[in-house]
């Protein structure tokens, strides 16, 4: 009896480029995704599930749109705010927009020192992710409150389409949950950096495996979709 | 574990610059986008410049912020493809969109 087999499929053996290598890495009993470890490919399948959830919503919200025969509130109008006496459309969603971009930018940040290393660095600049997320957080709860006020619900407002309120509060909400989990995963991952568990290699509480800094560039992926799909809700939503 | 650390130490290091450079060009193009708003664009004017500020914003942070950019072409393929499909899903819904409201205009009046 020979000795069993070591798995190859670790290994990247050299292939084609391409179009080619796509053909390669797919075709026959292997692993597809040679090079890419198995946390950072199921953060990605797990992003395009979500995609499709977030397709639907977005589908469901233009199907609304499109088919009623009641005019659709001005979101323009819907979302300004009085600052200083002055009147400025659609401001509070503009400056929300710019927060969570700039967490990405943190978040790109801490996965570049990650990679270097850099514990204290990555630390602090997943914090400060945090933090601007926590305040998207807390802008969209001011936003919230403000529409309720005014007399948005589910069922009805009092600008026009009765579908307004609910998609609004569906999606955003959705969103927002999404943000809230990302605040949470990041703190628990910046806990892990500044501790130095991944110089150390200590044992996770959970899993009892060795972390690495590869976990800062798995968050980073759900931060930038979180941001990523902001995009797509300010571009349909808001600005339509 | 060794493979997984060989790949995050082989992977994914990019000057700091990028970063910076990607990061401006978001709150440029985020700007833009409001702008369309802000001067009050209307029609496919308004409507194509949201479209091109959107998904240029969306490429910038899959590509370099997600590194997509540098993945190896097997997943790239394999995440990217698949949300096209939901292209399909909109056209089909448009036209049923537009089927619904033909109906409600045809039997419950132009405003119900």
């Amino acid at each position: 009896m020979s000795a069993p087999l070591k798995p190859s499929s670790m290994e990247t053996l050299p292939r084609p480029s391409g179009l080619a290598g796509l053909a390669a890495d797919w075709a026959s009993d292997q692993r597809a995704f040679k090079n890419v470890s198995w946390g950072k490919a199921m953060m990605w399948i797990f992003l395009l599930s979500d995609t499709f959830i977030f397709g639907c919503f977005l589908i469901a919200y233009m199907s609304a749109r499109m088919s009623t025969t009641v005019p659709w509130p001005n979101p323009s109008e819907v979302f300004a705010l009085e600052i200083g006496g002055v009147h400025v459309p659609l401001i509070l969603i503009a400056i929300m927009t710019f927060v969570l971009i700039s967490s990405s930018g943190t978040m790109a940040m801490a996965v570049n020192y990650g990679y270097r290393r850099d514990r204290r660095k990555t630390a602090a600049l997943m914090l400060i992710t945090a933090l601007f997320g926590a305040t998207f957080v807390g802008m969209q709860a001011f936003e919230w409150s403000k529409l309720i006020a005014e007399g948005v619900r589910p069922w009805g407002n009092p600008w026009g389409a009765a579908q307004f309120g609910s998609t609004f509060f569906m999606i955003t909400g959705f969103h927002g949950t999404h943000v809230t989990i990302g605040v949470i995963f990041l703190l628990i991952i910046a806990r892990k950096v500044w501790r130095g568990d991944f110089d150390t290699e200590r044992r996770g509480f959970f899993t009892s495996r060795k972390g690495h800094y590869e976990i800062v560039e798995i968050t980073g992926l759900y931060w930038h979709f979180v941001d990523l799909v902001w995009v797509f809700i300010f571009a349909f939503f808001y600005l339509w | 574990m060794a493979p997984v650390e060989a790949h995050a130490a082989q992977q994914q290091h990019h000057p700091i610059k990028l970063y910076l450079l990607v990061w401006g060009l978001l709150f440029v193009l985020s700007a833009f986008s409001y702008m369309v708003d802000y001067l009050g664009l209307e029609g496919y004017l308004r409507w194509s410049l949201i479209l091109i500020f959107m998904m240029l914003k969306a490429g910038l942070i899959v590509a370099v912020f997600m590194h997509m950019a540098w993945e190896r072409l097997a997943l790239t393929y394999a995440i990217l493809l698949p949300p096209l499909l939901v292209l399909v899903f909109v056209a089909l819904m448009v036209s049923e969109s537009s089927y619904v409201l033909l109906t409600r205009l045809l039997f419950f009046g132009a405003a119900p």
